[in-house]
């Protein structure tokens, strides 16, 4: 009787809650690391390499898929980049029994 | 796989995702979750992959790019993070731009009716101007902070009004390109698109070198919002949810250096601040300080039985912190407790002295969030302030003063101060510290690099 909801507006409702969730989610995380934070929210937004990997898939190549093709290798930099590094810097912050020990 | 299937998967990522940036609450969870947001995205390229028709330029691409990263990652000195993280915004801000351009230009490989909607266009138009900013803005930023521009910031005057006046145009174009057709799109669109490319770099070039932190906030942020909109314009709920994420953790950053600052968001992203003021500030006094050489230092360390450090952006660029480390490790040796107390703007990004410390092996249980330590520089003996200097100027508690009201370490209240800097040269924000004119105070001059080590050795 009021007909279907417009996918943009599903769209919309997935956004804010989304939102609302980093907000939440992202004030828990401890000062000490935000710029691991901040490397591993780099990893995460090059998922657009999903939309990357549409351009670049259909059957006939065209100028929309070449386009698509340096899109995915730019986001794939990231992907990699993004996670590696991050692992790297939290392999720092591994907790050393010894020092532990020692500290207090 | 059917499209329910994909759409359940693109969840499961999703979920992962936020546990990935859950995790980063403690040091503890944080490398299992950042294990939970690789296997999020391995599942998201999986499943895409599964519902690609032709894999030569997927695969392909993914190789070339994923060689280059782990590279990039394996080098990368931790001191260059800030500049690394810059060029990584620029490229997820690029494949915005290059998504959307692709979606104008065959709609139908993103399952998009032909000729483009009304709807899918706005949402595009917003994709590619907040990617095509987030690009050229990042690569000013990677070039300030990688020293391959100058980091001063460059003023002309009407500034905001051209920015002004290009946002207005770029919206116009922004709507003929909502209003036209097939045919006409390209015009618009192109326009459009290397307008953004410009304010990109308008906003960035005002902002100087010190608002760093706040300036590669903003950009993640933006970066995130990029993939955000692209995800609308494709009706792909993960790439909404991860864009959030990313878009209000930036937003976040920002705000969490702004207020350490002392300073509005606008009054950072307006730009020009420390070019003006830090010329009248050259013109200071000569009054006295007590001076003191390494030795004098290795002497109060050594008899102190509490010793708190405060790391600042000269340790860093003097590369000190594993001497730093090799200072302290003889303390603790010699029976004094030593800890490190962090200012949230110290370094060049959010977190980028812990990271540092960490580096240097420092464990992270003696390092020491502002708010946490504060309280206790009133019973310890000595603050070693090394390469920090508005971070600990007294002023900020003085109303009137121009940085008052932003929150300080409080070294002053320590028995004896210690500071170490290059020279008597102000700060960032120009002001005179009186810290240093203390008469508990003593400064060693010189390069906090052979400073540390002078004194290792006199420990």
């Amino acid at each position: 009787m009021i007909g279907t909801v417009d996918p943009a507006i599903v769209d919309l409702s997935v956004f804010v809650l989304a939102v609302f969730v980093g907000y939440h989610v992202v004030w828990g995380v401890t000062p000490a690391l935000h710029t691991p934070l901040m490397a591993v929210t780099n990893a995460i937004s090059s998922i657009i390499i999903v939309g990357a990997m549409l351009a670049a898939g259909p059957t006939e190549v065209s100028f929309g898929s070449i386009l698509g093709f340096v899109a995915v290798t730019l986001a794939a930099v990231n992907v990699f980049g993004g996670f590696m590094v991050t692992q790297r810097m939290l392999a720092m912050f591994k907790k050393k029994p010894a020092h532990g020990a020692r500290a207090e | 796989m059917t499209a329910n299937q994909v759409a359940l998967s693109y969840l499961v990522a999703s979920v992962l995702f936020i546990l990935a940036l859950k995790g980063l609450s403690s040091p503890l969870s944080a490398r299992r979750g950042n294990l939970f947001g690789i296997i999020g995205m391995v599942l998201a390229i999986v499943t895409t992959i599964a519902i690609t028709p032709n894999w030569t330029l997927v695969i392909a691409g993914i190789v070339v790019g994923g060689t280059i990263g782990a590279v990039v990652a394996r080098r990368v000195e931790m001191t260059q993070m800030p500049e690394l993280v810059a060029a990584m915004h620029s490229l997820v801000g690029l494949a915005a731009v290059l998504i959307a351009i692709a979606a104008v230009a065959n709609p139908s490989a993103f399952h998009i009716v032909d000729p483009l909607p009304t709807g899918n266009r706005f949402e595009l138009f917003i994709g590619t101007f907040v990617g095509a900013i987030t690009f050229s803005g990042s690569v000013i930023a990677f070039g300030k902070l990688s020293g391959k521009i100058r980091s001063a910031p460059v003023v002309f005057g009407g500034q905001h009004w051209v920015n002004l006046a290009l946002a207005l145009v770029m919206l116009g174009c922004g709507v003929a390109f909502l209003l036209s057709g097939k045919d006409g799109q390209w015009v618009p669109f192109g326009m459009m698109t290397g307008i953004a490319f410009l304010l990109g770099v308008l906003i960035i070039i005002p902002i100087g070198g010190a608002d760093m932190p706040v300036v590669i906030s903003m950009l993640n942020s933006y970066s995130g919002w990029a993939a955000a909109g692209i995800g609308f314009s494709l009706g792909n709920s993960m790439l909404i949810i991860s864009g959030s994420l990313v878009g209000a953790s930036g937003a976040i950053l920002s705000y969490i250096m702004c207020k350490a600052m002392n300073r509005s968001f606008f009054n950072v992203i307006l730009g020009g601040f420390g070019a003006v003021e830090g010329a009248v500030a050259g013109a200071a006094q000569a009054r006295p300080v007590k001076g003191g050489s390494a030795d004098d230092v290795a002497f109060l360390l050594g008899n102190a039985e509490s010793v708190i450090i405060v790391p600042g952006y000269g340790l860093a660029v003097a590369r000190a912190q594993h001497s730093v480390k090799e200072m302290a490790q003889k303390l603790t040796e010699k029976g004094v407790h030593v800890r490190y107390a962090i200012h949230p703007v110290a370094g060049r990004m959010p977190g980028h002295m812990n990271v540092l410390l960490a580096e240097a092996e420092v464990p992270y249980d003696q390092v020491f969030e502002m708010e946490d330590i504060n309280n206790e520089f009133g019973t310890t003996d000595v603050a070693l302030i090394l390469g920090a200097n508005d971070v600990v100027n007294p002023a900020a508690k003085t109303p009137g003063s121009a940085i008052f009201g932003m929150p300080i370490l409080e070294a002053y209240r320590a028995r004896t101060v210690i500071v170490n800097k290059r020279s008597m040269a102000s700060g960032y924000a120009g002001l005179d510290n009186e810290l240093f004119y203390m008469d508990k105070t003593m400064m060693v001059f010189g390069d906090a690099k052979k400073v540390v080590e002078d004194i290792v050795k006199a420990l």
